[in-house]
């Protein structure tokens, strides 16, 4: 049986995604459960994993395409985060602020 | 118009299914749209609860703080299993695209099911176990962040295993028509989201809470 190269390009894209994911998810454990680094880098690398594996499921899960078109999506997704960004950047500048003022 | 002749032009953001009949292809793109402008709105709201349990987290007013009442086996367990069913529902797209039969529809279909109630069941039995041992809400303000964050995620993974039930049943009884695609590619931008929330909580809560 001759399987189809779109059935096959779309196959692969998926198990590529969740072969990434699950490589990124257990770099993140490991780190935490090995104590691979001290709590401050800990975090940090957790941290640049898990924002690697987000854009690994935007691209491979939900197929967001910076080419071809469906651009006013990728407008949409860009925007909603950035103003994710500004709220909870924001957010936790002032009150960490306050706090570090109030101690 | 952009894109070259031979290969079908992205509709939307997300797996297009393609050979849409040309009647529906402005029902398609305005229906997926809309549903993006709820994902967004729905990030929103999560990326501010993660604010408020940044916010919190240090405010543990005596009682344990979040981090020192779950295992990395558990976490471990919870996020495998919402990742495993994000690639099973990408072989329920991959299936309903390349015009595979009703049943392998369903199969893939219930495996996400499962998957989804084997992380549901995780996440009860952890908070069941933090309830017995005296880890409530009320007790902090970071212990409140804590179970406002992941409850709200855990109710949208409800949410979506009720809609999984939903699909099944609109596919048992109408077929894989048009307006079915339509919601199974709904059905699948929110699981994937999902997913991609867990991540962030997943990397925010538990694995920064065991750093210690």
């Amino acid at each position: 049986m001759r399987i189809p190269a779109a059935l096959r390009g779309d196959f692969i894209t998926y198990v590529a995604g969740y072969l990434l994911a699950l490589v990124l998810t257990g770099a993140a454990f490991a780190v935490v459960d090995f104590h691979l680094a001290v709590p401050a880098t800990g975090f940090a690398l957790v941290l640049g994993l898990g924002f690697l594996q987000i854009i690994v499921h935007m691209r491979c899960f939900l197929h967001i395409s910076l080419q071809r078109s469906a651009r006013s999506d990728l407008m949409l997704v860009l925007f909603s985060a950035l103003i994710i960004a500004l709220m909870v950047g924001g957010t936790l500048v002032i009150l960490f602020n306050l706090r570090m003022r109030m101690m | 118009m952009p894109g070259s002749m031979n290969e079908p032009e992205l509709l939307h953001a997300g797996l297009n299914l393609g050979n849409h009949p040309p009647a529906m292809r402005q029902q398609l793109e305005c229906s997926i749209f809309g549903f993006w402008v709820f994902l967004m709105s729905d990030a929103i709201l999560f990326a501010l609860l993660f604010a408020v349990f940044g916010t919190a987290i240090q405010n543990t007013a005596g009682a344990p703080s979040p981090g020192s009442a779950f295992k990395i086996s558990a976490a471990g367990r919870e996020t495998f299993a919402l990742l495993s069913s994000s690639f099973t529902y990408g072989m329920v797209s991959i299936c309903l695209k390349h015009d595979a039969s009703r049943r392998w529809v369903g199969l893939w279909l219930a495996i996400t099911f499962c998957l989804g109630a084997w992380f549901l069941d995780g996440e009860v039995h952890d908070f069941l176990k933090m309830f017995h041992d005296g880890v409530t809400p009320q007790r902090s303000a970071a212990l409140s962040a804590f179970f406002v964050l992941v409850g709200t995620h855990g109710l949208h993974v409800t949410a979506g295993m009720v809609w999984i039930l939903l699909m099944g049943a609109q596919m048992a009884v109408y077929g894989i028509d048009e307006r079915v695609k339509i919601n199974f590619i709904r059905l699948g931008l929110f699981w994937h989201f999902l997913d991609l929330v867990w991540v962030a909580i997943f990397s925010v809560v538990y694995l920064r809470g065991l750093l210690g």
